[in-house]
């Protein structure tokens, strides 16, 4: 009985979270000029204007430059920062992990404001540089977070293997370490790619006039009112955002069962 | 160099771009901002480098920011309340499910990864004037005319609760599944009922995961400018909504650094006392 009635809960819940977004799937391919009920048939002429709108594609060139640039460096800043805290004994490394995680323990808000006022104060202006470093501070502790969980599990005694059959550090680092770590790095790059792609909070405080990512660009475009184009465009996100982790999820286990086999 | 030196050193090395990055990225703008906020705005438009209290007092003493503060913890408090209503029996039955755990955690987590402004927006779609409720409303001859329901607290909230759900869901679940289930066969066997085991015995331990949950709904939600935009009203904006509207429609810089430390104080003071509580390991747990 109270089994019977958490599972419903449960399917409410489910509900509650996939239905607005299926609406919005849906819609986009509706026929009709309106992005509103009811559907009047079954069309892609949206997704066509989508991609011959000037506007969204740059949006999307912009994001998309955008986060590798961020996965890129938050990455390498990440696991590097993961390599000490996992292999070495460092003096207060609690504190360090928390100094390094403090940018999410921050309201993202405030982040935005120092940044930018910062950076101003260094004549550094509203400009891809500042986002891009806004991104990087953002997306850096989620990076340590995935990459250090990952981390823990590779054995050490492989490296030392290959150390005592006679390879050198930097030998094993590239030939042994490297590919053991491989997962856990495109994970971490993964992971602050989509954050990156994402994320409006920050960049509306940062963008420099004139120039859009693409959920900036949607919100500039909510302003109006909610054309099937901005279904469409939902449509797309949704694809790559759910899209991309799935299909990293997919090859982190294709790589670690060929391994495993 | 002998190698103890060098293997003392290596770390360091490793950590110095990232400590770097996060220290000149965040730590020392937020102190220049917390200098920021004791300079002055002048009319002309320049700021006068000095060290005033004017902002702090009109931060401080204004009864505008005052109620929006406080409105702003209000929603924010509802917001963590209704996930926890319905987050937590969701995470339950994940965790205690005979089925694929995994992949009920990863459907739930989906709306997680799916854009933040496109889940905000799709809402206009469901209780919009043309929207899913109001088609279906008119065309069951219930209303004549389509009802605005949206642009107020409520779908502010509405709007936060499903971006804000699945770190509920995550957290609990994650304290949920470390719980050993024989203790609740244990509490039945002594003559406890299904319920009361899961009273005494099942929610006290999950309490870690509630918090860590709940102290994310509120911060997150308490932080938010964007929702606020597109699902409220003229008079819903949310403390956020001054720190934008200061430094980017107004340029008052430095009322703008004074309002952004208040709001960090308050968001803050309730990280310090998770953590002083509960510590950052039950947190990371439910992120990682």
């Amino acid at each position: 009985m109270g089994w019977t009635l958490v599972r419903i809960w449960t399917l409410l819940v489910y509900s509650f979270m996939f239905l607005p977004v299926a609406v919005v799937v849906l819609l986009s391919f509706n026929a009709s000029q309106f992005g509103s009920f009811p559907m009047t048939g079954f069309s892609f002429r949206w997704f066509v204007e989508l991609a011959q709108n000037e506007a969204i594609l740059r949006a999307f060139r912009t994001s998309i430059i955008l986060g590798l640039m961020t996965a890129a460096i938050s990455t390498t800043l990440g696991v590097l920062a993961s390599l000490a805290l996992v292999r070495y004994r460092v003096p207060g490394a609690n504190m360090i992990s928390t100094l390094l995680i403090a940018p999410i323990l921050v309201p993202e808000v405030v982040l935005a404001v120092a940044l930018l006022l910062f950076l101003n104060f260094l004549n550094v202006n509203k400009s891809f540089a500042l986002l891009l470093a806004g991104h990087v501070i953002f997306t850096l502790p989620f990076v340590i977070l995935v990459v250090q969980a990952r981390l823990v599990s590779i054995r050490r005694d492989i490296e030392e293997a290959a150390l005592s059959l006679g390879a050198s550090p930097r030998q094993t680092f590239f030939e042994v370490t490297l590919p053991l770590m491989l997962p856990a790095v495109l994970a971490g790059a993964l992971f602050a790619f989509t954050i990156s792609f994402d994320d409006i909070t920050g960049t509306l405080f940062w963008k420099p006039g004139g120039v859009e990512t693409v959920p900036t660009q949607i919100f500039a475009m909510l302003r109006n009112s909610i054309s099937p184009e901005i279904n469409a465009l939902g449509t797309v996100m949704i694809l790559l955002t759910v899209g991309l982790p799935l299909l990293g999820l997919a090859l982190a286990r294709a790589l670690s069962t060929r391994r495993g086999g | 160099m002998s190698v103890e030196t060098r293997e003392a050193r290596q770390p360091w090395i490793l950590l110095s771009p990232a400590l770097g990055a996060v220290a000149l990225l965040l730590f020392v703008p937020l102190v220049f901002i917390a200098v920021y906020s004791f300079w002055l705005r002048t009319a002309t438009g320049a700021d006068q480098v000095g060290f005033f209290l004017d902002n702090w007092a009109e931060a401080l003493t204004d009864e505008f920011y005052r109620d929006i503060l406080l409105n702003t913890l209000k929603i924010a408090a509802i917001t963590t309340l209704v996930c926890a209503l319905m987050g937590y029996p969701a995470a339950y039955f994940i965790a205690r499910s005979k089925g694929n755990k995994a992949v009920l955690l990863l459907l739930l987590m989906l709306p997680f990864w799916i854009s933040y402004i496109i889940r905000t927006m799709s809402w206009i779609n469901i209780l919009g004037v043309s929207g899913a409720v109001n088609w279906l409303l008119t065309g069951l001859g219930i209303v004549s005319e389509p009802v605005q329901m949206l642009y107020n607290e409520t779908t502010v909230i509405l709007g936060l609760v499903h971006f804000l759900l699945p770190f509920m869901v995550l957290n609990v679940f994650v304290s949920l599944d470390g719980i050993d289930t024989t203790l609740e066969d244990a509490a039945n066997s002594l003559g406890a009922t299904k319920w009361q085991a899961f009273l005494q015995v099942t929610l006290p331990l999950s309490l870690p995961g509630l918090a860590a949950g709940g102290l994310l709904c509120f911060v997150l939600g308490a932080g938010t400018y964007i929702t606020p935009l597109v699902l409220g009203g003229p008079t819903d904006a949310m403390f956020a909504n001054l720190v934008f509207e200061a430094i980017i429609t107004q340029l008052n810089w430095p009322l703008g650094s004074a309002l952004s430390l208040m709001l960090l104080a308050v968001l803050g003071a309730l990280v310090l006392i998770y953590n002083r509580y509960l510590g950052m390991a039950q947190l990371m747990k439910g992120l990682g």
